[in-house]
């Protein structure tokens, strides 16, 4: 047989393809349930990263079950809408319009303290970032925050989601005053007063502005709900000042 | 057809050659995108080193076996269909079954496809040669690759950021209270390119099969 024949080299190309067509689908298909659930114990992990709870993958369902609480999902004037909030792709989100966003949200509870998880995807150099950031019950105080990413450059910007990166993160805060100001990641180091702003990663710049755009953009949509829990917030604590003052009213007329 | 103990003394010659006197990279010059791009830190260049292991040594077999049905003409195809489905096939079940070393690996699967070292040794050896020697060669390649890469992210991490394989070396024994500071430019691309011209450098110095007579 003529190995170089049209024909030959025709049909080798067919049936070659054909084969190698088959045996990667065959084995995209069939591997798909583990991968689907290892991305899905991903995001549990991630998430209660974001609240300080490290853990194993194989854990993570356990606690995830534990410690969140409640798991919202908000349109873009802050109103609660049906759905769920886990299975909410942010790629896709991203994609619509402002008003037509669908917003996850989700609540966690540890020692007796509610604490909010606001997910985040953004832009980094060569992809997409991610990440979870955690507010204390305040709504303004950084909890603690998560970032990832699909392909930064290795030991630059790829070092977002790393500890030292994340940890300053914890107890800055993202409202002066009423303004939000979100939390800006500097080139050069922020300084150690700045309640607004952690240090960047020497050489990744790019990556560090896209942490910067990404948690002022997404802070941004949930600002209707945050005002909307804070101003509950507030006048719940009117509310049990007056009672209190009621009660003292009562207990100074008795004496009487 | 002689039979040939897998360990005669030509088939050995498969694995060390590559080691040394025909090193794909210092030697061959092969592979050096791959080898700039992800020499940053250790982990990397060490899980990079493995996978290529694995996608050149079954490719070369597997282009070996069908050496004598490939048509000439679409060869390049052919090596370039067999390995990009075997970094895919590769990948799944990495993602499937160990998904943080997918994680670590994903970045690289497109440069394992480009990787030349592959289509070199397939179009030089596996087209030519039985699977067996084909195996080895792809053995002994691969070792070769990742010695190299491993040795470069060695002094890049090192120097650049004062940890070996995210453990703070440096830090631990003190350095940095004597004043001591990371040079960040270890960890851009042009300073791979340095070190792999300082281990080429080196190792001509030392090897007179490598010095040119002129």
């Amino acid at each position: 047989m003529n190995v170089d024949s049209n024909s030959y080299t025709f049909g080798f190309a067919t049936i070659m393809v054909v084969i190698v067509a088959a045996l990667l689908s065959y084995a995209a298909i069939g591997l798909k349930p583990f991968q689907d659930r290892n991305i899905e114990l991903e995001k549990q992990q991630n998430i209660l990263s974001s609240v300080g709870i490290k853990i194993q993958r194989d854990l993570a369902e356990d606690a995830y079950s534990k410690y969140i609480k409640e798991e919202l999902v908000l349109n873009f004037e802050g109103e609660e809408v049906g759905g769920i909030a886990f299975d909410i792709d942010l790629s896709k989100e991203l994609k619509k319009d402002h008003s037509d966003q669908l917003l996850p949200l989700f609540v966690s509870n540890i020692d007796d303290s509610k604490q909010y998880i606001i997910p985040l995807r953004g832009k980094g150099l060569w992809g997409p970032i991610w990440g979870f950031i955690a507010l204390e019950e305040d709504l303004n105080t950084v909890y603690g925050a998560v970032f990832d990413h699909k392909g930064e450059t290795p030991g630059l910007g790829a070092e977002i989601n790393q500890s030292f990166f994340q940890e300053p993160f914890v107890g800055k805060t993202i409202f002066n005053g009423d303004n939000l100001t979100s939390i800006r990641v500097v080139k050069g180091g922020a300084s150690e007063s700045d309640n607004y702003a952690v240090d960047g990663i020497s050489g990744g710049t790019i990556t560090s502005d896209g942490v910067t755009d990404m948690l002022l953009e997404r802070l941004n949509m949930y600002l209707p709900y945050i005002t909307k829990v804070k101003s509950e917030i507030e006048e719940k604590l009117m509310v049990d000042l007056d009672s209190v003052s009621i009660l003292n009213d009562s207990l100074t007329q008795k004496e009487l | 057809m002689s039979k040939e103990s897998l360990f005669s003394k030509k088939n050995r010659k498969l694995l060390s050659d590559p080691l040394d006197d025909n090193n794909p990279i210092t030697v061959q010059v092969l592979g050096i995108c791959s080898a700039l791009a992800i020499t940053v830190q250790l982990k990397p260049a060490v899980v990079m080193a493995l996978s290529v292991l694995v996608v050149l040594s079954v490719a070369n077999v597997v282009v070996s076996l069908m050496r004598n049905m490939i048509p000439s003409r679409i060869r390049i195809i052919v090596f370039l269909v067999v390995i990009a489905a075997l970094v895919i096939l590769v990948d799944q079940v990495l993602k499937a079954f160990v998904y943080d070393v997918s994680k670590e690996l994903s970045v690289f699967v497109g440069l394992i496809i480009t990787n030349c070292i592959i289509c070199g040794r397939l179009e030089a050896f596996a087209m030519a040669n039985p699977p067996g020697k084909a195996f080895l060669d792809g053995l002994g390649n691969s070792f070769g690759y990742g010695m190299i890469l491993i040795v470069v992210a060695f002094f890049r991490e090192l120097l650049g950021a004062g940890t070996l394989y995210g453990y703070p070396v440096l830090e631990s024994i003190g350095l940095y209270n004597l004043g001591y500071e990371n040079n960040g430019m270890m960890i851009l691309p042009p300073m791979a390119l340095v070190t792999v011209g300082v281990l080429i450098w080196w190792q001509r110095s030392r090897n007179e099969k490598l010095i040119e007579e002129n």
